[in-house]
């Protein structure tokens, strides 16, 4: 374990180090593998990251929505249920900015996973959707099986949604930034303003990385 | 030396002003600063910070014309929260509001910030006029 970590550190730094001061690469989250192959006659390591499993869940309008949906795509991902009293608006008022500045950019999606699908039907996430002022497919609110809702939160590196006493559901309030082969690439405090600022800067940073 | 005498006259300045302030003035910094706390807590994630609301889900504290009509109901509102359809600043609401679970006193304080942030300017509601109005609530169980 701790050579791990060591050697993690030390990578870090070598990586920190090669970086030029004027041009930012974001970091890549979770675990990654190297894996040796032979390509024509020549030993070659590739470093395989660790990326956002396939998934199958139903957007506000009704339509089926999987990973290929998301294919080619930098999204935001975040948690959260419609009748949730405490951070949620607050949340859902700083992804606000981040829609109203990259709602006419292709290549850029938002999606929010319910973790109250008995309650949130397609229906009701509609209605959420449309008081929140959202239309056409940048933003889109997921509901699927709990269970599934569940397993995929622990890839995105968040807090597992837990239900206290009172089925009252807890979560962390993150918001995930993930590129386009899928690896997470930021984790923001969705009720702090000025994470959220960082967010939409760092947007903009991994953009620049797919302009060739 | 002269720096310490200025600092000395502005001092009892200040200390001559505040205590100028009446009764009633006094009792209103008190309930607002109060309030203030108690609003950042307990109200801000969905009301916002500058009292703003959230799109047509959270309504805006920012309609003086509303806190004055329905001044009897607010303490209501916030107590036992509320489901009804409601008309603010020219928008109509349908969500729901969570009871706030509030002893009176604290219900005055935060009424008398919201009262008097965002634009408003509705003087203070004291922890009395607060016991009547939840004497007269139309729902009195929490939703």
């Amino acid at each position: 374990m701790m050579k791990h970590i060591v050697g993690i550190v030390a990578l870090a730094v070598l990586f920190s180090s090669c970086k030029s001061p004027d041009k930012k690469t974001l970091p890549i989250y979770g675990n990654r593998q190297a894996v040796t192959k032979t390509v024509n006659g020549q030993t070659v390591t590739d470093t395989v990251y660790q990326t956002i499993p396939a998934f199958k869940f139903v957007n506000q309008y009704g339509d089926s929505i999987t990973n290929k949906n998301l294919e080619g795509d930098i999204y935001v991902a975040d948690f959260f249920f419609t009748t949730c009293p405490s951070i949620c608006p607050v949340m859902h008022r700083n992804m606000l900015d981040v829609y109203n500045t990259f709602k006419n950019t292709p290549g850029f999606k938002i999606i929010s996973h319910t973790i109250d699908p008995k309650h949130d039907s397609v229906p009701v996430l509609k209605s959420y959707a449309d008081k929140l002022g959202i239309a056409g497919n940048t933003w889109w609110f997921l509901q699927g099986k709990k269970e599934d809702t569940y397993k995929l939160s622990e890839s995105y590196l968040v807090r597992k949604p837990q239900e206290d006493a009172q089925q009252v559901f807890i979560h962390d309030g993150s918001f995930l930034l993930i590129d386009k082969q899928h690896r997470v690439r930021g984790a923001y405090d969705g009720t702090d303003p000025k994470q959220v600022s960082r967010l939409i800067e760092d947007i903009k940073t991994l953009q620049t990385e797919y302009i060739k | 030396m002269r720096l310490i005498v200025i600092i000395g006259v502005l001092l009892s300045g200040i200390i001559l002003i505040a205590s100028c302030q009446s009764d009633e003035e006094l009792e209103f910094s008190r309930y607002y600063t109060s309030g203030s706390v108690i609003y950042q807590t307990r109200c801000m994630y969905c009301h916002g910070a500058k009292g703003e609301g959230l799109q047509l889900l959270i309504p805006p504290l920012t309609d003086s014309t509303y806190l004055k009509t329905y001044k009897q109901k607010l303490a209501c509102i916030v107590k036992y929260g509320t489901k009804e359809k409601i008309k603010i600043a020219g928008k109509t609401f349908e969500g729901k509001m969570y009871p706030i679970a509030l002893p009176s006193v604290q219900i005055a304080e935060v009424l008398t910030y919201v009262n008097n942030s965002f634009g408003n300017k509705l003087g203070v509601v004291t922890t009395e006029q607060v016991v009547n109005s939840l004497a007269r609530c139309d729902n009195q169980q929490p939703y």
